[in-house]
């Protein structure tokens, strides 16, 4: 595998190097690389058990790796390690992370989600003094734009459909800035419209952010792919762009001869 | 910002400062006994007692209705600032005739003849009054700590609030503790702290003592009331709410979702503990009674009843389910438990939003009713 390895200030915004992560005696993760381009839109695949789940909560260090090492690199060409910082504090660094299921708090209104989302002050004194500015009512209108809910800014986030509350998620990351957006999932439970839709706010939103989509519907990864990671195993079986993924003949074996045969 | 929803409310808000600090107290104080428009001394007291009930129900709702924590050890708070307050009350009783000391009397005839440490403070009046939010705030703290960092959450949550209220409630009930070979004398045992006789210097048992105390009780409702409507409209009460609905996509839009649970936790468990010592002179005396699992359950039941989640709610319930209780418990004395428990189930199975729900979920009913009624009337005009 022709793996570039990173130099100092390099284009990567994240890197993986050799992580290992056992879940009682089960390799979930093994001996896993991957580096991400700053703007970069990759799209993660692989059969189930195939470690995707685990690959991101090992970058939001909602689990701790046995292993290896995560950087996430910056700006000012500071690396941080991903594997020693909180996970509340993982957002706040600029990682934002889109569950698979949509989870949005039901009982606020839109507006009010992605208010809580905004970058900023995550503190109790902040909160209980919190005045809204114009800026972030400016902010919060062009997140709603991007992600075309304008009309429901005063709708409750519960009574809205699987594929809005699925946009609205990803807004919310979205008013977080974040540097790196992870995102599983995305199209899952949706309606062909509907995934199209998404896949053109993935594409518009690659460039501004890094993005990791992890996905199982292989149209929609056709439509926004340009680099294609397979996982397999708990780790990297191939890497490359959508038609040569496919081709791949492990690739056909592990996973998607598997899924074709099923349909 | 406005603190009230809408003029309901306001107006709401305004009637009850009336009828609680103004009408009560004077019916209470200016009218003869067999006046009509009198308001009984015994009254006054039982409502005072809703009242700090109501208040523990207001503080389980901001942890359980808006963040999402079913915390069965609010009535040990509770408790604990009552027995704080009457560990206050206890030593200002004055010499009494029998053993002719000051001490209180279950020491006394266990052989002590000196107040132990840990008494002590407790003679001061701004220590005590201290103590009935500090003693709750220090446990929920230590325990908010253990329980929160390691995401305990959910159902075990709540078994491990009722752990700790039952292993509280079975230290209270005992007479002693022997620890290490030394003796140390608790807090009453069974029979708790009673017979009380100051409060500040006045005497506890007079009209007017008790009718400031229930002033003040209503004083500190509506403050609470106040405090909790503007907590809901700042983003702190957002973030509450949004822990209650999502706390991963909290944790994951940055917020240190223990912070804020333990802040809440704390704050409750202090306001618990505030009303359980104005609970202890208007009830006369407080006993590990109070705090048995099964109280704090019964707080569960009065915010469910009045409606999880609303600011009005676990007033109503606290109040109407005392009041059914004060009236079953002198008529049916046998079968209250069976009642209570069947208003839980009726609750639980059709009432979903409680009594304050109740108008929004008959109103379908309702409009149903009268439309059937004009459309039955149309042809007759």
């Amino acid at each position: 595998m022709a793996h570039i390895p990173p130099a100092k200030h390099t284009p990567l915004i994240l890197s993986v190097e050799g992580v290992e992560k056992s879940f009682d005696g089960f390799k979930a993760i093994n001996d896993l690389n991957f580096y991400l381009e700053e703007g970069e839109l990759r799209t993660v695949i692989g059969p189930n058990g195939a470690g995707k789940s685990t690959f991101m909560d090992l970058i939001t260090a909602r689990t701790k790796p046995d292993a290896g090492k995560i950087q996430f690199h910056l700006d000012n060409n500071e690396d941080v390690d991903l594997t020693r910082v909180r996970e509340h504090e993982v957002s706040q660094l600029g990682i934002g992370r889109k569950f698979q299921n949509p989870t949005v708090y039901g009982s606020h209104t839109v507006y009010d989600n992605l208010k809580l989302s905004l970058a900023g002050e995550r503190g109790i004194f902040h909160s209980l003094f919190y005045r809204e500015k114009p800026a972030h009512r400016d902010k919060i209108f062009s997140v709603l734009e991007t992600i075309r809910l304008e009309k429901h800014a005063d709708d409750l986030a519960g009574s809205l459909s699987h594929g809005q509350k699925q946009w609205l998620e990803i807004g919310m990351l979205l008013a977080q800035d974040p540097k790196i957006m992870l995102v599983d999932e995305p199209a899952a439970g949706m309606s062909d419209e509907e995934t199209e839709r998404t896949g053109e706010l993935l594409l518009n939103l690659a460039g501004k952010h890094s993005l990791i989509v992890i996905e199982h519907d292989m149209e929609f990864v056709r439509q926004i792919a340009t680099r294609v990671t397979v996982l397999h195993q708990g780790h990297v079986l191939k890497e490359g762009s959508f038609d040569f993924v496919k081709s791949d003949p492990q690739v056909i074996e592990v996973y998607l001869g598997r899924q074709t045969r099923k349909h | 910002m406005k603190l009230f929803d809408n003029k309901i409310e306001f107006g709401g808000y305004m009637a009850a400062c009336v009828v609680l600090l103004l009408v009560l107290p004077a019916m209470n104080a200016f009218f003869p006994a067999d006046s009509a428009l009198h308001f009984s001394s015994f009254q006054l007291s039982l409502w005072g007692k809703y009242i700090t009930y109501a208040v523990m129900a207001m503080s389980l709702n901001l942890l359980w209705g808006y963040t999402g924590l079913l915390c069965l050890c609010q009535s040990l708070f509770f408790a604990l600032g009552a027995y704080a307050f009457g560990m206050y009350l206890m030593l200002h009783v004055g010499v009494d005739s029998v053993y002719n000391t000051a001490l209180p009397d279950f020491m006394d005839f266990q052989g002590y003849t000196e107040l132990p440490w840990y008494w002590a403070p407790f003679e001061n009046g701004a220590f005590a009054i201290a103590a009935t939010m500090l003693v709750p705030g220090v446990l929920a703290f230590v325990f908010g700590f253990l329980a929160f960092r390691s995401r305990i959450k959910g159902v075990y949550f709540s078994i491990l609030t009722q752990a700790l209220t039952y292993a509280a409630s079975l230290f209270f009930f005992k007479n002693n503790l022997d620890l290490f070979g030394n003796n140390f004398i608790l807090f009453g045992g069974n029979n708790g702290l009673t017979d009380f006789k100051e409060v500040f210097g006045y005497d506890v048992n007079a009209a007017s003592t008790q009718r400031w105390i229930f002033v003040m009780s209503a004083i500190l409702m509506l403050v609470v009331y106040l405090v909790i409507a503007w907590l809901l409209k700042t983003k702190f009460g957002k973030v509450q709410q949004a822990i209650r609905d999502s706390e991963n996509r909290v944790r994951f839009s940055g917020y240190s979702t223990t912070t804020y649970k333990m802040l809440i936790f704390v704050g409750t468990s202090m306001v618990a503990g505030i009303a359980g010592a104005f609970y202890v002179p208007q009830v006369g005396g407080i006993n590990a009674n109070e705090m048995t699992p099964a109280k704090s359950l019964d707080v569960v039941v009065w915010v469910a009843l009045g409606g999880r989640g609303t600011k009005f709610g676990p007033i109503i319930g606290a109040i109407v389910v005392n009041i059914i209780k004060s009236f079953t418990t002198r008529a049916y004395p046998d079968s209250w438990l069976i009642i209570l428990g069947a208003i839980f189930m009726l609750v639980v199975l059709f009432m979903p939003n409680g009594l304050v729900g109740l108008p929004k979920q008959l109103a379908p009913l309702w409009a149903r009713i009268r439309s059937n009624a004009t459309t039955s009337a149309t042809p007759a005009s």
